[in-house]
């Protein structure tokens, strides 16, 4: 027997918060004198850390908070370039396969991969077995955010939850125009793009997987990609 | 370990334990050494760090104190995507709705990432009992799992423990190799648990965020395993606090850093993700069923109290704890409670009883440093000086009564106050019997401090004489 309704004490819960606020709170805080955001506008964004205004700037600074990061990051002349790129950490890191996921530019590069290198595309679905042991993940992305050196992805355009985290070395490819400023111009052209029907997933990867739980020592590669790759291509 | 009836003396006990255990002292005091070097320069990267503080706490109060109308945004949002979601007014229909859900979908195994949340309501005891394998991912938390013990700092689990000890540990539990190289012994945890992920069939994880407008939940994390875990089970089970609300995604833009700052001293953790339904068709992978519980457990008791529901603010970054000076001192275990430090302290006596739990508000300097250090401008430390009054307040206790209404009368008479301080240094002469000892009236002074001495003279005597010299 279950006395609570399926959507649980919904009515109790809700009746005592409603309750609680019936009287006003303190403010501990100055606020500004700006009007709350609506909508998308982030006025906060002046008092986070500053970004160059050029597209220029912005992939100077990502390249330099990759390098901080511990990301690989590689600007390539041309899909055929960033193939060849793909193919010398194949050969370095003596992959068998690789798994991936069907968009534009994955499949734009993918053409000129050597065919020593199998390749796996999980787009049809795939065996959580059998992705654990590729030795990499290629995935394409939403956007790469200058201010923090991260890489925005979602469950629709790059390829699922687990080709990204579930390898040990995880591949972006991003066109030089999927540079943004910061997280709230990610988020907005997240907004533009999806109008609303968001995918299931939405994560910003700043970095190949961490820790410091042990003696705060920092360790790479904890559950996640041990090594994590962005590739810009024209 | 001695386990005492009443949380002050347990927590008398533990303090002077562990403020006794000098060497891991001085680890925890270098470890947050670090952590301060790393905060500041992050701090100082941002364009105003103390105008971000206001920005935040404005959304947190804004969300906090509206927060009846953004869980039902986030509710219907929610729902509108697929996912399910439970309102739990305490810790047993939390467990009883998760235990329901694992009989009736034939769950064997269960993988959790790290949720403070479900050490509050003792998730994993309740699915032990049940008979169901239950294994934390988290590094920190998988260590203190096999050593049975609770987090030492909810954002740092095993920040205590050495690498010989863990080494040791692993040997014990795991039988792996004897090693003294952290990224070793990640690799052994990163081996073991990897084919728990993918035999898992049920993910449980936490939230840092609720996001009202778009129906989502997001989670901060280093590791990946909160990734994992709500990537390949066909359940994920979300347990969640109410007060975890943001009304507009946006705002995760300001969020997302400040915690990252404030928690680790990192620009941003390695994987923040928001988490908006089950898979949705068209989409690869994910799982079939999206719950999330959010728990109340007597966080409305709190919200009731107008002049502390800020605490309600809290994105449980740690850094007042990172900061407090007697956090350094006694440790996390020796609070006693889920959530350590000062807003540990705060929030506790709301949730489990101020007369239980009122003396962690005394433990503490007032230094303020909890305050100063807090993203989300918490008045913390006046927090904890309204607990202390609101305990009097409640319930009197009639010694200190008693010492209030005779000091009360002896201040309000010259003559007495007068023959008591020639009376002292008399008084004094006995002291010696009975210092530090069970009879002494201020032994738990005298047991680790000198008692000063009465001055021979006193000021209205000096006062006295100094005048006479003057004429």
């Amino acid at each position: 027997m279950n006395p609570l309704s399926p959507n649980g004490d919904r009515e109790a819960v809700l009746g005592r918060i409603t309750e609680a606020l019936r009287e006003e709170a303190p403010r501990h805080h100055e606020t500004p004198d700006k009007p709350a955001p609506t909508g998308l506008t982030a006025p906060f964004r002046e008092w986070l850390p500053p970004v160059g205004k050029t597209r220029k700037e912005q992939i100077a600074l990502f390249a330099k908070q990759s390098e901080g990061l511990k990301t690989e990051f590689h600007e390539c002349a041309s899909p055929e370039a960033a193939a060849k790129y793909i193919a010398d950490l194949a050969k370095k890191g003596h992959w068998k396969t690789l798994a991936l996921h069907k968009g534009q530019l994955t499949e734009a590069i993918a053409e000129y991969l050597p065919e020593t290198l199998a390749l796996l595309r999980i787009d049809d679905g795939y065996q959580k077995e059998v992705l654990e042991t590729c030795d990499a993940g290629f995935t394409e992305c939403e956007s790469l955010v200058a201010q923090t050196g991260s890489v925005c992805i979602t469950g629709r355009s790059s390829g699922g939850r687990a080709l990204s985290v579930l390898p040990p070395h995880h591949v972006v490819v991003a066109h030089k125009t999927q540079v943004v400023t910061d997280l709230a111009a990610a988020y907005e052209s997240l907004a533009e793009k999806y109008r609303g029907n968001y995918p299931s997933f939405i994560s910003f990867i700043t970095g190949p997987s961490r820790t410091g739980d042990i003696e705060r020592i920092l360790v790479l590669g904890a559950h996640g990609p041990k090594k994590l790759t962005v590739l810009l291509v024209p | 370990m001695i386990h005492l009836q009443e949380p002050q003396e347990q927590f008398q006990h533990d303090a002077d334990r562990t403020t006794a255990d000098e060497p891991r002292r001085a680890a925890v005091r270098k470890a947050l050494g670090n952590y301060q070097i790393a905060r500041g320069k992050t701090e100082n990267a941002f364009a105003s760090w103390q105008h971000a503080r206001d920005a935040a706490a404005t959304i947190k109060y804004e969300g906090v104190n509206h927060l009846d109308r953004y869980l039902r945004e986030f509710e219907e949002k929610f729902t509108a995507r697929g996912g399910k979601v439970f309102w739990a007014s305490n810790s047993a229909q939390a467990r009883e709705y998760i235990l329901n859900l694992a009989r009736e979908r034939g769950v064997k195994s269960i993988v959790k990432s790290k949720a403070m949340t479900s050490e509050e309501i003792h998730l994993n005891d309740a699915l032990e009992k049940d008979g169901y394998h239950v294994i934390e991912s988290d590094l920190g938390e998988f260590i203190q799992q096999l050593k049975h013990e609770p987090p030492y700092h909810f954002v740092f689990p095993c920040m205590h423990l050495k690498r010989d000890e863990i080494s040791a540990l692993f040997e014990r539990e795991l039988g792996s190799a004897k090693t003294d190289s952290p990224e070793e012994l990640t690799m052994i945890a990163r081996r073991v648990l990897r084919q728990h992920y993918i035999n898992a069939d049920m993910g449980i994880s936490g939230g840092n965020f609720i996001v009202a407008e778009t129906g989502m939940i997001s989670i901060t994390e280093n590791e990946g395993n909160a990734r994992l875990t709500t990537a390949l089970p066909k359940i994920h089970v979300a347990l969640i606090g109410i007060e975890k609300i943001v009304p507009r995604l946006a705002d995760l833009s300001l969020f997302l850093p400040m915690l990252a700052t404030a928690g680790t001293g990192q620009q941003l953790t390695c994987y923040n993700s928001m988490y908006g339904g089950p898979r949705l068709a068209g989409e690869i992978d994910g799982p079939e069923e999206f719950h999330v519980v959010l728990l109340d457990n007597h966080r409305t008791r709190l919200l009731a109290d107008a002049e502390q529901r800020d605490a309600l603010h809290c994105i449980r970054c740690g850094a007042c704890l990172n900061v407090c000076p007697i956090f350094k001192n006694i440790g996390g275990h020796a609070y006693g409670t889920t959530y350590q430090g000062p807003i540990g302290s705060v929030i506790t006596p709301h949730y489990r009883g101020l007369q239980d739990w009122k003396h962690l508000s005394g433990a503490s300097s007032l230094c303020g440093a909890c305050t100063e250090a807090c993203p989300v401008k918490i008045d913390i430390h006046h927090h904890l000086l309204q607990n202390r009054r609101n305990a009097v307040a409640e319930k009197k206790v009639w010694w200190e009564e008693l010492i209030w209404f005779g000091f009360r009368h002896l201040m309000k008479r010259p003559w007495a106050y007068k023959l008591a301080v020639r009376l002292a240094p008399v008084g004094q002469l006995f002291h010696p019997f009975v210092y530090g000892t069970e009879l002494d009236p201020v032994q738990s002074w005298t047991k680790t401090r000198d008692f000063p001495e009465a001055a021979p003279q006193s000021f209205h005597d000096w006062w006295r004489e100094r005048k006479g010299a003057r004429k």
